[in-house]
């Protein structure tokens, strides 16, 4: 078993000193007051305000615990935050795959679609932002399911709803194919959820790997599939591009 | 290839042939601020920006300049620099459009006779926003600088010239030139005749002899011989402009709006020169070849900008998209309104003594009430321009166009589809100002062959309906234009004024 990591532990004590006390102290205090080089201190103090742990107040330089430590529990990112990041991210991969995307995240059980972007082929759509999916029968649920450890152990609790012929309803093959989505970094579906229709979704994740949301096409099972019914492996490739470069964006901006 | 020569940034953006993205560059320069209302850039800063970032965009698309069919260059609109025509160097910095310091001039030239036949000339009402004004101040501000100007050894551009200028060889030969878009907003140009109007260069006391030659938006006809050389350059327009013409909006009575820091509405009327009757500029939409098509636009001094106020003055939000988020929380405004007036109201009121106003607070109203009441803001204003856009015009327009950072709102656009009862269109391509300058580019290069080719480009990525009951929306607009009174009985009462 590896040994206790030593910036983890450094970085705890210097929260332990922030939350007590008064609460706000400058980089030399913290420094001293933990025996740290003031470059060491900075570094800890840099990377926990980059996870919202911790803030930096403006004007006095000095620094205190962050609004995120109180909500921990709760939704890291705003949705309408998500969708205004990833807005450009969606557009190119609408325009690139021709199909319509959609950024989901959880929300109560089901697949909230935080974003729509219409298939651009200029055909009557309707707007599905707030929209609902099921998690078991999607690309964007399998992908949400996948990395939630909690969600998937409420999945298999439930019973798996069956929408078409395809739809997977035995327990012990959902949690086969969540593990080949971890493993291949991305999910698929043919006609699981609506005849004819297929969809592909790759994961959106923040600073340090926790996914947030799933960003997916779908359209057409012939256009999506190839000829064995495998999603097409340039698609993929571009779903799995736009999940980067929103997930990048999300990196870049905080 | 699009450079857009923004306010706070230049950028240069690679298109391909269906108008999809491939490279995008960037660079921000300073804002200076050197007294209250004074806003000034650096237009050397700008220059060397725009020495980075095209070779950076043509690394990143991985071509070379022969491979590049055009060059569009669109820019931030009235913002000018003045430069020596033998040495290329600029005469002071840039004046930028947000400029007030000749609030007292135009006061002083507003009395003047034939004021009103100025705003018949060029369209624009007298003020500081426009480039005429700022280029009289610095006429009368700069030792010598009149003399200089008449002699010939000065130029003036706005900043697409500037660059065209200095991308065409500078003082070796650099064109001076600019487009009708551009020229439109400087209130030195006759609307009817797209040429620079020698009453209104009597009226502003400038010299011709400074003044670049007028071309239609795609006969800019230049070839770069420096920072990247060999590039044509085809076309020019101001940025409200190039988003009219990226949006396709072609036919008469379209509409765009660009929602950022302030919102920008901008109504294609054909070839008719319509002179508003309601508060809004006549401005040119574009001129491909001979024939221009005209436009109106009305602008909104506060959109976006609220949304920070709310995040940065009043902290209730953490970042501008949780606005939404927020204005969720509760179903309605509750009886609350915001005029967010805080320099006065733009069209159609064009009120500079104006000041915003909170209306409506009860102990009911909570934060929730407030951000619903911010985004309202912008759907009203909206409203206000479209429905004068509407009454000059003499038909209703059938949907609105949008791009900007706000189109990520889909509470805000669903309101401004349920406030105008026409549907709300969002296309697939959100950098519509870009796209404008490389579509004129392209289309004077032959790379779209017309019109009809650019619109084949444009795909919808977003419609949002209208679905608001009828007797509602009239009810709350009316509350709205009751708060919109209110600024003015508060305007007409501040002891100053």
């Amino acid at each position: 078993m590896p040994g206790p990591i030593q910036s983890i532990e450094r970085a705890a004590a210097v929260l332990r000193l922030l939350a007590r006390g008064s609460g706000h102290h400058g980089l030399t205090e913290i420094a001293d007051s933990l025996g740290l080089a003031r470059g060491t201190a900075h570094g800890i103090l840099r990377t926990l305000q980059r996870v919202e742990f911790v803030e930096q107040d403006h004007t006095t330089g000095r620094y205190r615990l962050g609004a995120a430590l109180l909500h921990l529990g709760t939704s890291y990112l705003d949705a309408n935050e998500l969708r205004s990041r990833s807005i450009n991210w969606a557009d190119t991969l609408a325009a690139r795959s021709g199909q319509e995307v959609r950024i989901g995240m959880h929300h109560d059980g089901a697949v909230l679609v935080v974003h729509h972007v219409f298939r651009p082929d200029d055909s009557v759509q309707t707007l599905g932002i707030g929209a609902m999916l099921p998690l078991h029968a999607t690309a964007l649920g399998k992908v949400l399911l996948a990395y939630d450890p909690d969600l998937s152990a409420a999945a298999r609790r439930r019973e798996l709803t069956s929408l078409t012929r395809r739809t997977i309803t035995r327990t012990q093959m959902l949690e086969r194919v969540l593990t080949e989505v971890r493993g291949q970094g991305w999910a698929g579906e043919a006609e699981e959820y609506m005849p004819g229709e297929a969809s592909i979704a790759a994961p959106i994740r923040i600073p340090g790997g926790l996914v947030v949301g799933a960003i997916g096409i779908s359209g057409a099972a012939d256009r999506l599939c190839d000829a064995t019914g495998r999603p097409r492996a340039t698609l993929v490739r571009q779903v799995v591009q736009a999940a980067d470069s929103v997930t990048t964006s999300l990196v870049d901006e905080n | 290839m699009a450079i857009d020569q923004g306010t706070t940034s230049t950028r240069c953006i690679v298109f391909d042939q269906n108008a999809r993205l491939v490279a995008v560059a960037q660079r921000e320069h300073r804002q200076y601020h050197p007294r209250p209302g004074w806003v000034e850039q650096d237009a050397v800063e700008i220059w060397r920006n725009v020495d980075r970032i095209v070779p950076q965009a043509l690394r990143q698309a991985g071509i070379t300049a022969e491979q590049v069919v055009a060059m569009g260059i669109t820019n931030q609109r009235e913002t000018f620099v003045l430069w020596d025509r033998h040495t290329g160097v600029p005469i002071g910095r840039a004046i930028v459009w947000e400029d007030i310091r000749t609030e007292e001039l135009v006061a002083r030239l507003g009395e003047q006779p034939g004021i009103e036949e100025v705003r018949e000339r060029c369209g624009l009402p007298l003020a500081t926003y426009f480039s005429a004004p700022s280029l009289r101040w610095m006429l009368d501000h700069t030792a010598g600088l009149r003399a200089k100007a008449e002699r010939g050894d000065v130029l003036f551009g706005t900043m697409d010239t500037w660059l065209i200028w200095n991308l065409t060889g500078g003082v070796n030969g650099g064109l001076h030139v600019t487009d009708v878009t551009n020229a439109s907003r400087t209130m030195l140009m006759n609307l009817s005749t797209r040429q620079w109007d020698p009453m209104l260069l009597e009226f502003f006391g400038v010299p011709a002899s400074m003044l670049p030659e007028i071309r239609p938006s795609t006969e800019i006809s230049g070839v770069t011989t420096r920072v990247v050389p060999g590039i044509s350059i085809t076309a020019a327009l101001g940025d409200q402009h190039a988003a009219l013409f990226g949006q396709t909006c072609f036919e008469k009575g379209s509409i765009k709006g660009t929602y950022g820091t302030g919102g920008f509405l901008l109504m294609n009327t054909g070839t008719e020169l319509v002179r508003s009757k309601h508060g809004l500029l006549t401005t040119i939409g574009y001129q491909i070849g001979g024939e221009p098509a005209y436009a109106l636009e009305g602008s909104i001094a506060v959109a976006g900008s609220l949304v920070q106020w709310f995040r940065d003055n009043l902290g209730l939000i953490h970042s501008a998209p949780e606005i939404e988020t927020l204005a969720r929380t509760v179903k309605d405004n509750g009886g609350c309104y915001i005029v967010p007036a805080f320099s006065g109201l733009f069209a159609p009121h064009w009120l500079a003594q104006a000041r915003g106003l909170v209306v409506g607070l009860t102990s009911y109203i909570n934060k929730g009430h407030l951000a619903r009441a911010v985004l309202e803001a912008t759907g009203w204003q909206t409203r206000e321009v479209v429905d004068a856009m509407n009454a000059d015009l003499g038909a209703p327009t059938p949907v609105l166009k949008v791009d900007g950072g706000m189109t990520a709102d889909h509470l805000l656009m669903q309101f401004i589809a349920d406030v105008l009862d026409i549907p709300v269109q969002r296309p697939l391509v959100a950098e519509t100002v870009s796209l404008g300058a490389a579509y004129a580019a392209g289309l004077a290069a032959g790379y779209w062959p017309d019109l009809e080719g650019l619109r084949r480009n444009w795909h919808l990525a977003a419609r949002w309906n209208p679905a608001m009951d009828a007797g509602y929306r009239e009810a709350e607009y009316a509350n709205w234009k009751r708060a919109v009174e209110l600024t003015f009985a508060w305007a007409r009462s501040s002891p100053s004024t």
